[in-house]
């Protein structure tokens, strides 16, 4: 590998890491220059987290060199990476969210000047110069906790540029944003690139990649897949160095016209969140509903649900008129729903997954006297970890598993009680690429077998590559009805945002 | 025009200092001697000794820990103290006597840090513990008897007062100099929290451990610090309570633990860590003593006072909360 221009701010060679016999990473190299944007992608798992762990300097290689601005280390602690001009920001952003916008940005400066006494006037005037230096005006004096997402990440690259930060490593920087976040922070990253800070993505979100980014590193199972220019890869390729499977674009399956209605929603309100929302769904289809954050979408999931009350409107299943009050309501007449945040919404962490699908079936399978039919739970268990190719032993806790398994146990879960119609919202949010076309084709299977599924998400190529209807949501209304083979990505792109 | 200054009616302090208005206008329309010199020492010289521990519970609660064992230290440093200077007839100033029993604290809340810093143990399961280890090492190998026969330094220090005086209708009223010392106490840690790095890294731990860790905070040595703070504030309340009461009972104190816990988090302080403010603790104080006082004058059975400041707890943490989350769900 010859690398021309100005030599490397950083280059590791060879790198080899493993824990407890696991070879998490085997030989791997990788090198940013100054001003250089570099994306390390890599599904969960991949090896990537021990990456940046390994340059933060809180893992130790077995083997292997790192060469930062000429000078070799054997290895980094957490001091010395920081020394060296490396600063990680973490998905959770590592803020404090009691302290102050001026505070949190100043607070490691301040502890490297190692400062005895608080100097408020001097933090404020690092923190004003700071977010002067990236162009955006946040109130230094706001509490973080009170910040919208992408500011608590602009605060966050703001301390990283205090500790004269030479490489910023960020950690799935656009999991969170909305897609106007995300060009903004794209904005900032152009603006580091031209003072010389080198920046490494690590994500895999692979659209925002390919605008920002000089390099693409690819890892798989801890091994250096491939490396090059971002000009010489395309979506589907880097899809397939992540995974190594191969991906066709589906279209889904256009189902039999006359399939009875499930469900037909009139006129439901609710004052400033929805606004006269009527439409119908079919056994058997994937409905989508698109829309910016803060258009209606969730908020129209969780009124399905009776998770949030309405105002008025009539929802009839199956032809039935049925008042929704709670989510028992909403269970009983047949409907499931996926959360959005299933971490927070939808599992119990630090139950076992056995336990967390069983959670739903219990009533069923109540025997003599209330007390549990252990075996038959237990069968149906594995039947579902069968189904979902899920491929872990029952006991472990849900929080060992990736993003992508979580999804699927929340999707057995509610599978299991044979819903009629199932509400998915942001069905792959987090999770990796190939866990996602694997719930897409979960998707198509439920649909096959006559469950009318509603796909609340504004993952555009999702919702094209699963929805044989899109209803586009804006400012609380359905402002447009497609049919999903009609519209190009692009194209509905600018129906969202229009 | 001047523009009104505007009431956060969302934050704990401004609720507690309604209550405290609200109970001192009651309890004086029932009892028209209430407004008073005399009333005003009283309640101050009852505050001392609270005020004091509520200021070392602040300080764990915004760390991100609790710590319970707070009474049995300010116990065992008091009588372990004085029975130490009666035992060997020592007669030493009284300020020393007072360094001892805050070394004694300190080292004992060294015990807590060994625990809580060293190992990484929930704070509250090693208080528990080291709540009864405490009390129970004082009982079994100190002593259970009361020392009604002070050092004659410390009785001195008890007949120090600030201010005394008699009223026009000849009512006697005095502030000991034991009050000074929770002003100490208030001075001290207001500039330790509020303007030094090491405050701000207590906050830091409170508001969130891994963070900390990450910028280079040392958690460890930042916990030690704050749990020898608590361990020697208690050591000072202890040794204070004795004086003014003139007698050393190993008894004492404890049992007091939850009051204060209750009066801290009343004044806005949060069990999850990070936050809390000192005038909110001591506004919580305030009431809790005034409670206590205030309810006899208005003729109300003393075991109400457990009911009511019950309920004082449920409401004034509980309307904030619900205020909260109120704006919340409006914000979609």
């Amino acid at each position: 590998m010859t690398d021309e221009g100005p030599s490397p701010f950083i280059s590791i060679q060879h790198i080899s890491k493993a824990f407890a016999g696991v070879q998490a990473l085997s030989d791997v190299g990788l090198q940013v220059k100054m001003g250089e944007a570099v994306c390390l992608a890599g599904e969960n798992g991949s090896g990537k987290s021990t990456l940046i762990k390994i340059l933060a300097g809180v893992e130790k290689p077995d083997s292997g060199s790192i060469e930062i601005d000429g000078k070799s280390h054997a290895s980094l602690n957490p001091r010395s990476s920081v020394a060296a001009g490396i600063q990680v920001i973490f998905q959770d952003f590592s803020l404090f969210p009691n302290l102050s916008v001026a505070e949190n940005i100043a607070f490691s400066a301040e502890l490297t000047a190692r400062k005895k006494l608080v100097r408020n006037a001097e933090m404020r005037r690092i923190a004003a110069a700071v977010l002067d230096r990236i162009g955006v005006p946040i109130d230094l004096n706001a509490r973080v906790e009170t910040l919208p997402v992408a500011d608590k990440q602009l605060v966050a690259i703001c301390r990283a540029l205090v500790s004269q930060a030479r490489l910023i490593i960020m950690d799935e920087p656009t999991t969170a944003l909305t897609d106007r976040e995300v060009r903004a922070l794209l904005a900032i990253i152009r603006r580091l690139k031209a003072e010389g800070v080198a920046v490494l993505f690590v994500s895999h979100k692979l659209a925002e990649i390919f605008e920002v980014c000089e390099k693409i590193v690819v890892i798989r199972n801890g091994r250096l897949v491939v490396d090059g220019a971002t000009a010489g890869f395309s979506l589907d390729s880097l899809a397939h160095h992540m995974t190594g499977r191969h991906f066709i674009r589906t279209t889904p399956v256009i189902p039999e016209a006359n399939l009875p209605e499930i469900l037909a929603v009139r006129g439901l309100r609710r004052n400033g969140l929805l606004d006269d929302i009527s439409f119908s769904l079919r056994a058997g289809e994937v409905l989508g509903i698109s829309g910016l954050l803060g258009s209606g979408r969730t908020e129209l999931a969780k009124a399905l649900f009776g998770l949030m009350e309405v105002d008025g409107g009539a929802v009839a299943i199956q032809g039935v008129p049925t008042v929704i009050r709670n989510p028992g309501d909403a269970i009983d007449a047949g409907i499931g729903y996926v959360p959005e945040d299933r971490l927070t919404e939808g599992l119990f962490l630090s139950q076992s997954i056995a336990r967390n699908i069983a959670v739903s079936r219990l009533d069923d399978h109540a025997g003599m006297g209330g007390l549990i039919d252990r075996q038959g739970l237990s069968a149906e268990i594995d039947e579902w970890l069968h189904r979902l190719k899920v491929v872990a032993s029952p006991d472990a806790p849900v929080k060992s598993l990736s993003g992508g398994n979580q999804q699927r146990i929340v999707l057995a879960r509610w599978l299991a009680k044979s819903p009629k119609i199932l509400i998915l919202n942001g069905p792959t949010v987090g999770v990796d690429i190939g866990s996602k076309a694997d719930i897409h084709q979960v998707i198509a299977a439920l649909a096959a077998a006559g469950i009318g599924v509603i796909v609340i998400s504004d993952d555009i190529p999702e919702v094209l590559a699963t929805c044989h209807r899109i209803l586009v949501m804006r400012g609380g209304r359905i402002v447009e009805e497609l049919a999903g083979g009609s519209v190009t990505e692009s194209d509905l792109a600018h129906r969202l945002a229009s | 025009m001047v523009r009104k200054p505007t009431i956060d009616f969302s934050r704990n302090e401004t609720l507690v200092a309604i209550v405290v208005v609200l109970f001192v206008a009651m309890t004086a329309i029932v009892d028209h001697n209430f407004l008073s010199l005399p009333t005003l020492f009283d309640l101050l010289r009852g505050a001392i000794v609270m005020g004091i521990f509520a200021i070392g519970v602040l300080l764990v609660l915004i760390s991100g820990g609790i710590d319970v064992s707070f009474t049995a230290i300010a116990a065992f440093a008091m009588y372990s103290t004085t029975s130490l200077l009666v035992h060997f007839k020592l007669d030493i100033p009284w300020p020393f006597v007072f360094l001892l029993s805050v070394a004694i604290g300190a080292g004992l809340g060294l015990l807590n840090a060994l625990f809580i810093a060293g190992f990484r143990l929930p704070t509250l399961i090693v208080t528990l513990g080291t709540l009864s280890i405490i009390r129970g090492f004082l009982l079994t190998f100190i002593g259970s008897q009361l020392i009604s026969n002070l050092p004659a330094n410390l009785r001195v220090f008890s007949r120090l007062f600030m201010i005394r005086g008699t009223t026009a209708d000849g009512s006697f009223y005095s502030l000991p100099w034991a009050f000074a010392a929770l002003v100490i106490v208030v001075a001290v840690t207001w500039f330790l929290l509020y303007r030094t790095m090491l405050g701000r890294m207590i906050f830091a731990l409170g508001g969130s451990l891994e963070s900390a860790r990450r910028i280079g905070i040392n958690v460890q040595a930042t916990q030690v610090f704050v749990y020898a703070f608590v361990g020697g504030i208690s050591g000072l309340a202890g040794i204070i309570h004795a004086a003014m009461a003139r007698v050393a009972n190993p008894f004492d104190i404890v049992g007091l633990e939850l009051s204060v816990i209750a009066a801290v988090v009343l004044g806005g302080a949060r069990l999850s860590g990070g936050y809390g403010t000192i005038t909110g603790a001591l506004l919580g104080v305030a009431l809790i003593t005034l409670i206590n006082n205030s309810l006899i004058l208005l003729g109300i059975p003393s075991t109400w006072q457990m009911v009511v400041i019950g309920m004082l707890i449920l409401l004034g943490t509980g309307i904030p909360a619900y205020q909260t989350k109120r704006a919340a769900r409006r914000a979609g």
